[in-house]
């Protein structure tokens, strides 16, 4: 970062405390239970997961809670390699987008339990319509990362 | 409502600066004054676009950025996304509040962290950040989608490198002046596969202003007033697993800027675009959704070279966000460099065409969860 003309560096660090609200807070305590919880709109009958108070689509909160199933399918995906500061953790890894079964949306997680070298063999692993399955953190704080990640299902 | 123009246009290099941030901006917006012979006193109105908070780790950077804009003493105020900035400014004259109004965009990109540092905190704290979103992660997923569905190629996607590098090589106002072959982008690292080093934008400076009036004065200021004919904008949802990333909303942002300026061929009706794509394949996606090429044709589009410089519809003569990437200022710079083609004071990367119509388009936010559309003419 030393650059030729005079500069001085700012590091900039400040605490913020987000409330989860309640359907978050249920959220995040399935995951600790081994459980998605996703919510169906009770007026388009869409199910999104994470849970939602309200349907992003119809902006109503006539929406009831659903389990969903812990698997699901490739939409996307990308190979992490790059790095900046703050990153969530050292590359290279994964970043899905996966559709969970029975939900109507794209859920983003980490996808893990594949080798990284071989980018044709990852690409076969991969392709869309690829069945994936949680893999559960053995400790769990009740966050996004009670699931570790998502594996293909073999 | 009044019509509105834009009748002058001052931008910085996109090179680092070692200039302090204020007098960075002082000099863009005291050159701008400048050329159109007024004093700061007698301009109406000021709008800023920035985003400092993360981009120069300012809070409320109309504080800030205020001094440096000459926009002391006045009313003004500030969007974070600077094609918003244009409009809030061209609203200020087509309601007859003002008679002139600077809009001023600004960044130094090379005083902050990496794109992908700041634009990690796009996220929430809860989901979208933990498992490691960015702008490029959800572009890369956006374009391996691309790829699939519509059976673009790597190299198509490169060669809108290629053309932007090139054009960039005749702007001297690019950051990026070196050109590149198609395999140069498919050697270069696969940083978010299947995203190469080469497809990502680099990070810039920049200060863009652009002078907008209300018709009466926009005659006495210039004789060359670019009008303001068509603008849409359109968000999409936060979550980017909760929408279609192939089908956002630049299809609603240019269908309402269209309709505006009466345009029903947008590919024969306008003469130049200048778009905003922070990755390559992006180009191709946007000039789907703005009816450039049909759904599907991205790819097809730029192996015809219609968006080339000497084509039927130059797309990026500037060289795009790809060769300069002043991040929150980038929109506003499309808007400039559109009315300069207008003006036909665009220099060595004047397309070599009569330019009547031109399209500037920015984008923000995930796989572009927000976009604006906005048609000039002359």
């Amino acid at each position: 970062m030393a650059k030729e003309y005079r500069t001085i560096r700012n590091d900039v660090a400040l605490p913020y405390q987000w409330a989860l609200g309640k359907t978050w807070t249920r959220f995040f305590d399935g995951l600790k239970e081994e459980q998605i919880w996703g919510t169906k709109c009770t007026h388009c009958s869409r199910t999104y997961v994470p849970a939602r108070t309200f349907c992003p689509d119809c902006f109503t909160d006539r929406t009831e809670w659903v389990p969903v199933k812990p698997e699901g399918k490739i939409v996307s995906w990308t190979l992490v390699k790059a790095t900046y500061h703050g990153q969530v953790k050292p590359p290279p890894y994964i970043i899905a987008l996966i559709q969970l079964s029975g939900t109507d949306c794209g859920f983003h997680h980490f996808i893990g339990g594949v080798e990284t070298e071989n980018i044709k063999k990852l690409r076969q692993k991969l392709k869309k319509g690829a069945k994936v399955k949680a893999v559960w953190n053995p400790e769990k704080k009740a966050d996004i990362y009670d699931i570790a990640y998502f594996a293909p299902v073999k | 409502m009044r019509r509105v123009a834009i009748t002058h246009v001052a931008q910085s290099s996109g090179v680092e600066s070692k200039e302090s941030l204020m007098d960075f901006t002082y000099a863009i917006n005291k050159e701008i004054l400048d050329k159109a012979g007024l004093k700061r006193e007698e301009v109406g109105c000021i709008i800023a676009g920035a985003a400092d908070i993360f981009h120069s780790g300012l809070s409320c950077a109309n504080a800030f950025d205020w001094d440096g804009i000459g926009a002391f003493l006045k009313e003004g105020s500030r969007a974070e996304e600077s094609a918003f900035s244009f409009i809030y400014g061209c609203m200020r004259i087509m309601s007859g509040h003002f008679d002139t109004v600077l809009v001023t965009a600004l960044v130094k990109g090379s005083e902050n962290p990496d794109n992908d540092a700041i634009t990690s905190f796009y996220g929430d704290p809860f989901y979208l950040r933990p498992v490691g979103l960015n702008e490029s992660a959800v572009a890369a997923m956006q374009m391996r989608q691309y790829l699939e569905r519509y059976g673009i190629t790597e190299e198509q996607c490169a060669k809108v490198v290629v053309k932007n590098r090139g054009n960039a090589l005749f702007n001297p106002y690019a950051h990026v002046k070196k050109r590149v072959s198609i395999k140069d982008v498919m050697d270069s690292e696969r940083i978010y596969d299947p995203l190469k080093t080469l497809e990502c934008s680099p990070k810039s400076d920049g200060v863009v202003a652009v002078l907008l009036a209300s018709e009466k004065r926009a005659r006495k200021l210039t004789g060359k007033p670019v009008w303001l004919t068509g603008y849409g904008s359109s968000m999409d949802h936060f979550i980017p697993g909760d929408r279609d990333l192939l089908n956002g909303q630049l299809k609603t942002a240019a269908a309402r800027a269209y309709k505006m300026a009466g345009i029903r061929d947008p590919q024969k009706k306008i003469d130049v675009a200048e778009i905003c794509e922070p990755y390559a394949f992006q180009e191709l996606l946007w000039c789907e959704h703005l009816g450039i090429c049909s759904e599907g044709q991205g790819g097809k589009l730029i192996d015809s070279g219609m968006t080339q410089m000497d084509g039927a519809l130059p797309v990026n003569p500037s060289g795009g966000v790809l060769a300069t990437n002043p991040y929150p200022a980038r929109g506003l710079y499309r808007i400039a460099e559109a009315a300069l083609q207008i003006k036909g004071q665009a220099g060595e990367h004047q397309v070599d065409k009569k330019v009547r119509t031109a399209l500037a388009h920015s984008t923000h936010g995930f796989g572009g969860q927000c976009h604006s559309v906005v048609i000039l003419s002359s």
